[in-house]
């Protein structure tokens, strides 16, 4: 028997006891919440980490315990949780294990003891990742590429303790998110209800799908980089290692490559920006339709540009390897793959926009942020179009203009997406609405906040100032005006950083103090917001799987009373379900009565 | 919510098939775990060919001395015939359990795949003699770049059939509680691993006791 019909005839074995309902639990609700809110905290310490780093630089010296070697164990430390541990945690643990059961009308996961063991392999990497602070010598500093051969070489510091816990906490990571992607992708595959085409599927479940295709091809390649390097520095093996004199010591190792390294890393480290990017993308094309009561643009061409950025992604990696150098082929082959990739990707931001040309745009808290995901991302993304040359980069690579490009990219524009969706689909998760006017402010003050930290770092790159050092007194060609841009921009990032204590109060308050959400407080269309009960109960549906009739973008439909057609709702006689392709979906169409004519 | 509604028509557009919900076919029942164990292969697919392409270009320093050379003990590499023939013996009993499967034949099932683990067993403790040989004539994991890759790679490989072997031994304990449908859903599932890790096997195997050349000329495939 098919899963979907098996899954309606079994009876539903409620967890009974509090621990299997929450903590043991193998509900897939329950383990996004158990997976977001372990990425929020580890993302928090990372938060507190950024402030730390941003004091130093701001106010050279003011904390006395922020020496340089405390400062790259900060900016080790703060990288990697932030694009590892929060980010990718959140968006493929959190938000797909949360939305691909219930978008796809599953009633879980198709291996929900699987995905249970994934959430607690991940806790134990974030364990072993925090452990580090404690251990002798601290974290290790390396940078978050952990570039051999300094990463494990006396000098940096955490090379004692620090880098080993780093490297084994990656590769436990690394397990537990293999452990979840096969659940998402088979769930996805396999799981669908009734009626529940890939093409009608929400673009969120594309994002999520295809990001979680990249991350199983692409993890492996840092579990191998991961697994060599901890094989030079506990075995004394020489993969990465070259002959050196350490401390005035001859090294053992010898005739290791360390740009092999730098290969491997970046084919796991470009896949894993759009790991990151891909579920933003596709939470963001449904918060924008949703909110514009409109259907999202060219639906069919924005899956095969998702498809096309997974592809492409995966011949890029070499561009962040410039400096290190390369054959001037490998390089125009590298410049010419990234510049390619903008192309899907530009095509992505003119359906946005095109969705929100004369829609019905409510500017609701969810909406700021997507919008302001929008802006974010065209800024970050136009500076990635400089440093994909390879001419462009050479001079820019080292300084604050790369720090402030992948930031608004990567940084930002994922972090917004990710404020977005939990404001969108808080209501669902937990039956309380959260409260609009602090999460107005919160919205405003980040968003500003983030432009009013990132942008003047443009310049201060232009200027020529280097990223990764810890201290620039005494540089001469870095002027005065630097310096003050400098200390705005650390009282900037205190703010933005304390602002997210609003949000995190709102999370908690609304919890409990919360206005009541109805069923489907924003009037959409996809499956999550039509469960018999909010939040949805252990098993999603009740007694029988809802049946999808047309895709998940029915909004202002011409003839319908309501806004919006729920995709359970069956086709009415001479409608012709939309099929998703661009010239369909005309902005035009509202006027077009042809639709309405044929209505009963 | 609607109830009771016909089911979509079918449309010509490969995107547009009817999820598995819709089909019928009793057959699908393992259908969620032979998908997830494909995307699990191309997980381990991608693990060794990335692992392949590290040691293709590390061989390729001036410090790579080949274990195949004539005086190096993979010269002659019998012991590795000894544990391919093992995992090949394995990799058939789980082929048989499957053909018991087909016959409905549920204590055979059990028994030869019992075999394929016991055989897998063999030769898991094949390599470890290996590895002891190896580091008994003074071959040690960080001697050189070639003894490095090969204790990684085998090791990898053969942590992959232990995990393996976890999966078979908790289908063979729960063999008794499951009808004859679902164990031969599991004997399917073990067979097809086993199948993959004996064919990524003989591709280590073959790599590994190349010769130098064979290396080069790989390796400026490459491009290095």
């Amino acid at each position: 028997m098919a899963y979907a019909e098996d899954a309606e005839h079994q009876a539903l074995h409620e967890p009974r006891s509090y621990w299997t309902r929450y903590i043991w639990s193998q509900d897939h609700k329950v383990i996004a919440i158990q997976y977001s809110l372990t990425a929020i905290v580890a993302g928090l310490v990372a938060l507190v980490l950024s402030a730390l780093m941003r004091m130093q630089i701001g106010f050279p010296g003011s904390l006395e315990f922020v020496d340089a070697e405390a400062y790259y164990q900060f900016m080790t430390m703060h990288g990697m949780i932030m694009v590892i541990y929060l980010l990718t945690a959140l968006f493929l643990g959190g938000f797909g294990n949360y939305l691909i059961p219930l978008m796809v009308g599953a009633r879980d996961m198709v291996f929900p003891y699987v995905n249970m063991l994934s959430y607690w392999t991940y806790l134990l990497s974030v364990i072993i990742l925090l452990a580090s602070f404690f251990v002798p010598g601290g974290p290790t500093g390396a940078g978050w590429t952990l570039y051999p051969p300094q990463a494990i070489s006396q000098g940096t510091p955490g090379t004692d303790w620090g880098i080993v816990l780093m490297l084994v906490s990656l590769l436990v990571f690394i397990v537990a998110a293999t452990m979840g992607g096969l659940n998402y992708v088979t769930t996805v595959l396999q799981a669908r209800t009734h009626g529940m085409t890939l093409l009608r599927m929400p673009l969120t479940v594309w994002g999520i799908f295809s990001a979680t295709i990249l991350a199983l091809l692409a993890f492996p390649a840092l579990f191998v980089s991961g697994i060599m390097m901890l094989f030079d520095k506990v075995l004394g093996t020489s993969f990465f290692m070259p002959a050196m004199i350490s401390m005035g010591q001859q090294l053992d190792h010898e005739g290791g490559s360390p740009i092999l390294f730098q290969h491997l890393f970046w084919f796991f480290g470009h896949p894993e920006v759009y790991i990151v990017a891909l579920p933003a993308f596709g939470l963001v094309s449904d918060i924008i339709s949703v909110h514009a009561r409109k259907n999202i643009f060219g639906y069919r061409m924005m899956v095969w540009a998702i498809i096309a950025i997974a592809v492409l992604s995966f011949v890029v990696w070499a561009h962040h390897m410039y400096v290190s150098g390369m054959n001037p082929y490998f390089g125009f082959f590298f410049a010419t793959s990234t510049l390619i990739i903008a192309v899907p990707t530009a095509l992505k931001v003119y359906n946005w926009v095109l969705t929100l040309w004369r829609g019905d745009v409510h500017l609701t808290v969810p909406m700021l942020f997507a919008l302001a995901f929008i802006l974010t991302f065209v800024t970050g993304g136009l500076t990635g179009l400089f440093l994909g040359n390879v001419i462009v980069d050479i001079p820019l690579s080292d300084t604050y203009f790369v720090v402030a490009h992948f930031h608004m990219v990567m940084g930002v524009a994922p972090i917004l997406v990710v404020f977005g969706a939990i404001y969108h689909w808080y209501p669902k998760i937990t039956g309380r609405m959260l409260n609009d006017t602090i999460g107005k402010l919160h919205f405003w003050i980040t968003f500003i906040g983030t432009y009013l930290i990132y942008f003047p770092m443009h310049y201060l790159g232009f200027l020529g100032m280097p990223r990764r050092y810890y201290d620039y007194e005494g540089i001469a060609f870095i002027p005065q005006s630097a310096h003050d841009l400098n200390a705005f921009i650390t009282v900037m990032a205190l703010t933005v950083g304390l602002a997210q204590l609003l949000f995190v109060f709102n999370m908690f308050y609304s919890a409990f103090k919360g206005r009541p959400a109805e069923a489907n407080p924003w009037h959409a269309t996809s499956l999550e917001w039509l469960t018999p009960q909010t939040p949805p109960a252990h098993g999603n549906w009740g007694p029988s799987l809802p049946v999808v009739h047309r895709w998940a973008y029915d909004y202002s439909v011409p003839g319908w009373e309501q806004d919006y057609v729920p995709q359970t709702e069956p086709l009415r006689p001479g409608e012709t379900e939309h099929t998703g392709i661009a010239s369909d979906s005309s902005p035009l169409d509202s006027t077009d009565s042809s639709i309405a004519e044929g209505k009963p | 919510m609607s109830t009771a509604t016909p089911r979509p028509a079918p449309e010509l557009n490969p995107f547009d098939r009817p999820p598995l919900a819709s089909r019928s076919a009793a057959a699908e029942s393992a259908s969620i775990g032979k998908t997830g164990l494909r995307f699990l292969l191309a997980v381990v697919t991608s693990l060794f060919m990335l692992l392949i392409v590290a040691m293709l270009i590390r061989s390729q320093y001036a410090d790579w001395e080949s274990l195949t050379e004539p005086w190096q003990p993979l010269a002659h590499p019998w012991s590795l015939w000894v544990n391919s023939a093992l995992l090949l013996l394995a990799s058939v009993a789980l082929q048989w359990a499957r053909s018991a499967a087909r016959r409905q034949d549920q204590a055979a099932m059990v028994n030869r795949l019992a075999l394929g683990g016991v055989l897998s067993c063999g030769f898991v403790a094949g390599q470890l003699w290996v590895w002891q040989l190896l580091h008994g004539q003074g071959f040690g994991v960080a001697g050189n770049p070639a003894n490095s890759f090969f204790y990684l790679l085998t090791g990898l490989h053969g942590l992959h059939i232990v995990g393996g072997l976890l999966a078979w031994a908790k289908v063979l304990l729960a063999a008794r509680y499951l009808n004859t449908a679902q164990l031969a859903a599991r004997v399917e599932l073990c067979a097809t691993y086993w199948h993959y890790l004996l064919g990524v096997w003989l591709v280590l195997f073959a790599l590994l006791t190349s010769s130098p050349q064979t290396f080069r000329s790989f390796a400026s495939l490459c491009g290095f």
